[in-house]
Order: C-alpha cells, then sequence, then structure tokens
C-alpha cells in the first residue's frame, strides 16, 4: 500500500518542530490507514546528523538527499527532489509545514503532479467520501480541514481522485510526540544528480540573516493579546505593561496586525502563531474562527470585551464586559496589590 | 532595456464583511452578495511592476485577472496607478476553479499575450483563500523560476555575464533568460537575499511598499475603459452613449480572454480540473464553555485577580 510523507524542513542541520508535529500526524494517519510512513529530508551535509531527528516519530523509511546545493532552501531543486521522488513511490499522502518553505514548495509539487493541496489545515482525519454527481465512493480519503473565507466557515477538502494528497499544516497545530527512541527506521540516501538535473540549480542565496524569535509566544505560559478593539498603537503599550506584570508574552489578532497596530510576528491564529499557554487573556478580541483556531487549546481564557457578544466569548472560561481601557489598567493595579 | 512585465491581480470579495448569504449551498464563494475589492497584497505586486517601469521606460505592465465581467473593476484601477492594460480571462468554463485550475488557466494566458514575458508578479495571497498556491503553481507551469515572500526588488540587471545564458537559462517555454534579478525576500525568522535569472515569478508581501495612489490625469484618460463583458447583453461598444469615442480611442476596449481564445484544455479548467473538492461546509458554532461573567468594575477585576492569584493560575 501506498505511504504517507511527510516533508522535513530543515535549517542546517536541524529538523523543523513543524516537521516533528507532523511526523506525530502522519504516524497516526499511517496506523489507520495501515501503511508506513516516509520522510524525506533534503539538505546539505545533514547525513548522520538528522536520523536521530526524525525516525523515533516512528518513521518506516527515511530518504536522505544530501548536496551542497540543496542548502540553504531554493524552489526548483527541493521541487525536483519531490517531484521525481514521488513519481517513483507513489505516496497516497504528503504533509508538509505551512511556513515559508512549505508554502513555496507544496504548490510547486502539487501543479507538477497536478495532485490537490489544501493549505494552513487545523485538522486532518481518514474518512469516506462519495461524488454527489458520480454517486461513486471513495474510501480511506484525507480529510483536510481549515477555516475559510474570513474564517466564517470551516470546509473539509478531499482529492478524491489524484495522488498524493497534499496538505500545509502550521507550526504548533499538531502535537510532536516521539513514538520510541530506538524506532528502527530503514534510511536510504539517495543520488541527488538522479533527482535534480544541475539546470534546476537556478536562485542564488547570496545573502541570508535567520535569528531566533524574538518571542516566545510559542512557549509563553501566559499571553495577553489585543485586537482590533484595542484603536490603537498606543494603546497596545497597555497590554505590554500587564504582560511585563504578569510575566506574559504579548500576542496579536491579525485584524490588530493588519491595522498597524502590532508586528506581524507577534499575530496568533491560523496565519500566524499557534499557542497553548495556561492564561490567555484577550482584550478587545471578536474572535474569528482563524484566531480562535490558534489559541483554542488554551488553559483558561479571560476576555475582556466591551461587545458582550463578541464571538470569543463563548469559549472563554471569564468574561469581563468592560473596555479595555478601564480594565487593564485595573487588572494592572489589583495585581501589584494582591501578589506582595 | 525594456521589459514586459505581467502583474496577475485578482478581484476579491472583501472577507471582512461577510453576511450570511456569502457561500452557495455547493460550497464555493457567493461572490455576488459581496463587496468586491483589489486584492491588498496584489496593490504590492503592481507597485513592484510600476517601479521598474519608471526605471526602465518603455516597459509595459500588463495586468491579468481572471473573474466574471466586474472583475475588469481591477484593471481599470491598476491602469489609474500606471498599468499599461490588461485582459479579464473570463469564461464560464473557469468557475469553481481551485488553486491549481485557476494557475493552469493564468499560465495559459500568458502564454497566449505575453509569451516573451521578463517578469511575471503577483501578491503573495489573495484575502479570501489565504492559500498563497497560485503564485508557485502558475510558475511551476510556465517552467519558470520563483520567489515567493518578496519584500523588494534590490536590482534588475539586463544581460547575463558571458558562458551563463545557457546554464541559467530556466525557461525553455518562454525564451532566453534575459537578465537577472536581485530580490530580498522574507522567510522564516529573518531575511534573505536571492538572486535569479528572468524570466521568474515573484510573489510580493503586504508589508512590501504599498501602491502609489492614483492618477487623477490617469483616471480622466481610462475612466471609460469597458470590458466587453461588461457591456449589457446584447449590445456592443456601438451601442453606448459614448460610442464614438470607443472608436477613435482603442484602448478603452479592454482586453478579454475566454477558455477558446488562449486553446485552454477544458479539462484541465475550472470545476472538472481541480483536484479538490469541497467535501462540505460548516457554519461556525463555537462550542459555548460555561463562562464567568464579569463586569469592568473595581470589584469585579479585583475579584478576578484574587481568584486567579488563589489558584495559582498567575502569579
Amino acid at each position: 500500500m501506498n505511504s504517507v510523507y511527510v516533508y522535513c524542513e530543515l535549517e542546517g542541520t536541524k529538523v523543523a518542530e513543524v516537521s516533528q508535529e507532523l511526523l506525530t500526524k502522519g504516524r497516526k494517519l499511517a496506523n489507520t490507514l495501515g501503511v508506513q510512513l516516509e520522510a524525506v529530508a533534503a539538505g546539505s551535509g545533514i547525513t548522520g546528523k538528522v536520523e536521530t531527528q526524525i525516525l523515533p516519530y516512528g518513521v518506516d523509511k527515511l530518504h536522505i538527499f544530501d548536496a551542497p546545493g540543496l542548502a540553504p532552501y531554493t524552489s526548483k531543486p527541493h521541487t525536483a527532489v519531490l517531484v521525481n521522488l514521488f513519481k517513483q513511490e507513489k505516496p497516497q499522502i504528503c504533509l508538509m509545514g505551512a511556513d515559508v518553505v512549505g508554502r513555496d514548495l507544496g504548490p510547486r509539487v502539487s501543479s507538477a503532479l497536478h495532485s490537490g493541496l489544501t493549505a494552513d489545515c487545523t485538522s486532518l482525519e481518514i474518512g469516506p467520501h462519495e461524488d454527489k454527481k458520480t454517486g461513486k465512493t471513495y474510501e480511506n480519503l484525507l480529510y483536510q480541514i481549515r477555516p475559510a473565507f474570513g474564517g466564517n466557515i470551516v470546509a473539509t477538502i478531499v482529492n478524491p481522485e489524484n495522488r498524493p494528497q497534499m496538505a500545509t499544516v502550521r507550526s504548533g497545530v499538531m502535537k510532536a510526540e516521539v513514538l520510541d527512541p530506538n524506532y528502527k527506521g530503514e534510511v536510504i540516501i539517495e543520488d541527488v544528480a538522479k533527482f535534480v538535473p544541475e539546470t534546476e540549480y537556478v536562485t542564488k542565496v547570496l545573502d541570508r540573516h535567520v535569528q531566533a524569535a524574538k518571542n516566545n509566544l510559542k512557549g509563553a505560559s501566559i499571553i495577553v493579546a489585543g485586537g482590533y478593539g484595542m484603536g490603537s498603537k498606543e494603546n497596545f503599550e497597555l497590554l505590554y505593561e500587564l504582560a511585563k506584570v504578569l510575566h506574559a508574552e504579548v500576542g496579536a489578532s491579525r485584524a490588530a496586525v493588519d491595522a498597524g497596530f502590532a508586528d506581524h510576528d507577534l499575530q496568533i491564529g491560523q496565519t500566524g502563531v499557534t499557542v497553548r499557554p495556561k492564561v490567555y487573556i484577550a482584550c478587545g478580541i471578536s474572535g474569528a474562527i482563524q484566531h480562535v483556531a490558534g489559541m483554542k487549546e488554551s488553559g483558561i481564557i479571560i476576555s475582556i470585551n466591551s461587545d458582550e457578544n463578541a464571538p470569543i466569548n463563548t469559549i472563554a472560561d471569564y468574561v469581563i464586559n468592560g473596555t479595555v481601557e478601564e480594565v487593564v489598567p485595573k487588572l494592572i493595579k489589583y495585581y501589584k496589590q494582591n501578589s506582595k | 532595456m525594456t521589459l514586459k512585465i505581467v502583474v496577475l491581480a485578482k478581484q476579491v470579495p472583501d472577507t471582512r464583511n461577510v453576511g450570511p448569504d456569502a457561500m452557495t449551498p455547493e460550497g464555493t464563494v457567493n461572490r455576488s452578495a459581496l463587496p468586491a475589492i483589489f486584492n491588498p497584497e496584489d496593490l504590492n505586486a503592481l507597485e513592484q511592476a510600476l517601479r521598474l517601469k519608471d526605471q526602465f521606460p518603455g516597459t509595459t505592465v500588463t495586468v491579468i485577472t481572471m473573474g466574471p465581467g466586474r472583475a475588469a473593476e481591477v484593471i481599470r484601477e491598476a491602469m489609474y496607478r500606471g498599468a499599461d492594460g490588461g485582459y479579464l480571462l473570463t469564461d464560464r468554463a473557469f468557475a469553481g476553479a481551485d488553486t491549481l485550475a485557476t494557475s493552469y488557466a493564468l499560465a495559459t494566458a500568458i502564454k497566449h499575450v505575453c509569451p516573451d514575458v521578463d517578469l511575471i508578479i503577483g501578491g503573495r495571497q489573495a484575502i479570501d483563500g489565504d492559500t498563497a498556491q497560485v503564485g508557485p503553481q502558475v510558475a511551476e507551469k510556465l517552467g519558470l523560476n520563483q520567489i515567493t515572500y518578496v519584500e523588494e526588488i534590490k536590482s534588475l540587471t539586463p544581460t547575463l555575464s558571458k558562458g551563463e545564458g545557457d546554464k541559467t537559462d530556466c525557461s525553455p517555454l518562454l525564451g532566453r533568460g534575459r537578465g537577472r534579478l536581485v530580490v530580498k525576500r522574507h522567510i522564516d525568522g529573518g531575511v534573505e537575499t536571492v538572486e535569479s535569472p528572468l524570466p521568474c515569478v515573484l510573489t510580493v508581501n503586504g508589508s512590501a511598499a504599498p501602491c502609489r495612489p492614483r492618477n487623477v490625469k490617469r483616471v480622466m484618460k481610462f475612466k471609460r475603459c469597458l470590458a466587453p463583458m461588461e457591456l449589457p447583453q446584447g449590445t456592443g461598444f456601438g451601442d453606448l452613449p459614448y460610442a464614438s469615442e470607443y472608436e477613435k480611442k482603442p484602448y478603452l476596449k479592454l482586453g478579454q480572454l475566454t477558455c477558446a481564445d488562449v486553446n485552454a484544455d477544458l479539462q484541465q479548467c475550472g470545476l472538472a480540473g481541480s483536484p479538490t473538492k469541497v467535501k462540505n461546509v460548516e457554519n461556525i458554532v463555537f462550542k459555548a464553555k460555561e463562562s464567568k461573567v464579569l463586569t469592568g468594575s473595581d470589584e469585579d477585576v479585583n475579584g478576578l485577580v484574587q481568584e486567579l492569584l488563589a489558584s495559582h493560575t498567575i502569579g
């Protein structure tokens, strides 16, 4: 039976967390289907360094492509790796991270193979499908579930006929769990030249600066997040004050980022960071599904909103009906008073 | 040195103002129920194209958009800001296309109207789908290199240096590379400066330079531009109140392309050409938790802080 594949993204010789999250999910999907989980790692000088970061997630076969031109990532050589490997191996499912690399590579591969791709899935399941027009039924399709259209709906997408069924998933949406530190998977060192013609190395990377994330939203235990209801960049300063006393990180909704109240890297939600803090304080956030998709796993959710019918209130443990300008300074004041 | 640039732009429903009739029962977008706008990141893309036109006089910027008649508004809007003209790609056969079928139609149209294109620029993604897939899929269909998440075009050098022509020719389809491009792009956690031979496809971020405003003279000149699809059914340009103007000024008639015009394979267009199918669509109903509702009074806020401290939730 055709395998489930995960494309493992690398920074140097380090496997991205999102890839490990997808390997964990991929293992579960492979179990449901009764097939093998295979992984692809392409980079330079990676042989002997990436195996222990990949196999323990339950990978049965790891395909390593190791050549100087494969790092840093550029579009065409990595596309050639996947397209030619997939033509040979014919996987039924391929998962990759919905970050810059995955969103650059995924569509290219799907276009070359004429296979369907669904971006930014928030959930993946296996199930049957009936095509109402043709009456044809399908077993064991990948349900690619994602919010769509401004977050007003959740759509389940299937690819009935074309393979592989491709999906991208953002970092933090799935959870990474090692299956067995000594999991015995086969490692195949592939001959890169057989997959990537010399003519594919067209992009030259002249200069590259990558820093560790400026904020620690993913690991924060308390997050204070602001939405469009904050009204201005100046009011966002209030959140930094609150975050400082609570030892929290500041996040933002897409609407707040689009309005220029906060930096893009603070965006929480389907097209930003997915977080699971112990406490999530939503300030002036109405709660579009794309935002909720990125924070609904939070332990305790506190919503401060002047609109008592804000959708986010329905998933909040505490709802404070009031304006941010009024409530946040009080939170700071009483926290200082009571924590002494 | 002059360039031929194609800008891919999309008219999108403004997802910030969505009503209950936004989706059809088949799970596709009911575009007629929503205000339509120029996809924001496509405006950033247009600006990059216009900057190259400023730098290399004689460069042509052609907008291609796929959609119903009213999507021609995107072409006019781009012309007000400096684009030379555009094509409305419109056909019932394109309806219901997913990203792959859309990119097939666009790639086919580009080959048809601008086979010697130097640069194809589009926004990174459209706000109605947020997929960021069409740019790379068009690039692959044309066999061109791509640079996504572009922040700025740093430089464009017209010709390749000696001996490199064959090696870096990345486009057997569209002819030889005619130069090279240096671009700054965003990557996860940083920035990258990359160089690519022309022709290639760029997708531009919303954080790139905003598009220049409309030019009043251009608005006056192009405001009567129309695509044939926009005319009332059964009428032609000759039936319009300003019919003589359309005779004298051919630029007022916008280009329009159907499936047959670009020789597109029907099996690869629209619903038929879309590997992905919408299985079902659910409206969002949050599973309500039992929430404690408080006011913003001193008493309530103080009580909440004390409660959270007592349970060691904070502090």
